[in-house]
């Protein structure tokens, strides 16, 4: 088994808020992040795949179509986006970067030919990142 | 679902690696540069993975400010501009990064209660670094 990871670059706002929550509740809990304006971060992805190398092609997986599928199914959605606005999983989800990392996952999980996914880590800052592994 | 959570954090601290069970000369054949008696100093930096379910309510396995609060309080603090040779738990145990990653990782486990601690990792430049996780191995 082998393990290859691509990475992948996107900025997008957003902003931390419980409609559920009393307004104090959302201060107190999600502090700066709650400012309704929204603020930004530019996120880095690291989507790793794992299967056995083909012994004709010496891949994992072919790269160009990871790349392909990344694009589409994520970086398109959510580069230059308002996640709280404009990606439909944040409507009823909190865009921290947990869930973050969540959604991409289930972006990817059915998209991928040949390889399975790993994990899907997502930086917010280069001192803060998620992994999510497909665990319930 | 279960996400996991890393935060890196910095510090800078000196030391100096010497065993009172070894010689003089064993200690510079193992330690060599290491064992110069002025010791010498790293900016540390701390890598710290919690683990748990998302809480629906919040998107979060943890709040940052509750993991951030205990890690500034129990570790930076205690670690930071520090000479480790001269703390308590560095008299009878040699501050080499390993045995400061285990003692880290017992620290945070017994001050942070919020999320399942997964790992300590520590590099000590930018070449090296150390991971603990306790009895479990650390999930790459």
């Amino acid at each position: 088994m082998v393990y290859l990871t691509r990475k992948a670059e996107f900025s997008a706002s957003h902003y931390y808020h419980n409609p559920d929550f009393s307004p104090e509740e959302n201060r107190r809990v999600f502090g700066k992040c709650n400012n309704p304006n929204g603020h930004g971060h530019n996120y880095t992805l690291e989507v790793t795949v794992k299967g056995e190398v083909d012994p004709r092609s010496g891949f994992v997986v072919d790269l160009k179509q990871l790349k392909e599928v990344m694009h589409r199914e994520v970086l398109d959605a959510m580069d230059h986006r308002f996640l709280n606005k404009e990606v439909p999983e944040f409507s009823t989800r909190i865009p921290t970067t947990e869930n973050l990392a969540i959604a991409v996952w289930q972006r990817l999980e059915t998209k991928l030919q040949k390889a399975r996914l790993h994990r899907v880590r997502v930086y917010e800052t280069p001192d803060l990142f998620a992994d999510f592994y497909g665990e319930q | 679902m279960k996400a996991h959570l890393t935060r890196r954090y910095r510090f800078s601290a000196s030391h100096r690696l010497h065993s009172e069970q070894m010689s003089a000369q064993e200690n510079r054949a193992t330690y060599g540069k290491c064992n110069n008696p002025f010791g010498h100093g790293h900016n540390y930096v701390l890598e710290v993975t919690v683990s748990g379910q998302v809480d629906p309510s919040t998107g979060m396995v943890c709040n940052l400010v509750d993991l951030d609060g205990v890690v500034e309080r129990e570790v930076l603090s205690r670690y930071d501009l520090s000479n480790l040779n001269g703390l308590q738990e560095f008299a009878q145990v040699v501050p080499t990064t390993e045995n400061l990653s285990i003692e880290i990782f017992e620290i945070l486990q017994r001050g942070f209660a919020q999320a399942h601690l997964d790992r300590v990792r520590l590099e000590e430049t930018m070449m090296n670094s150390f991971e603990y996780a306790g009895e479990s191995e650390p999930r790459h």
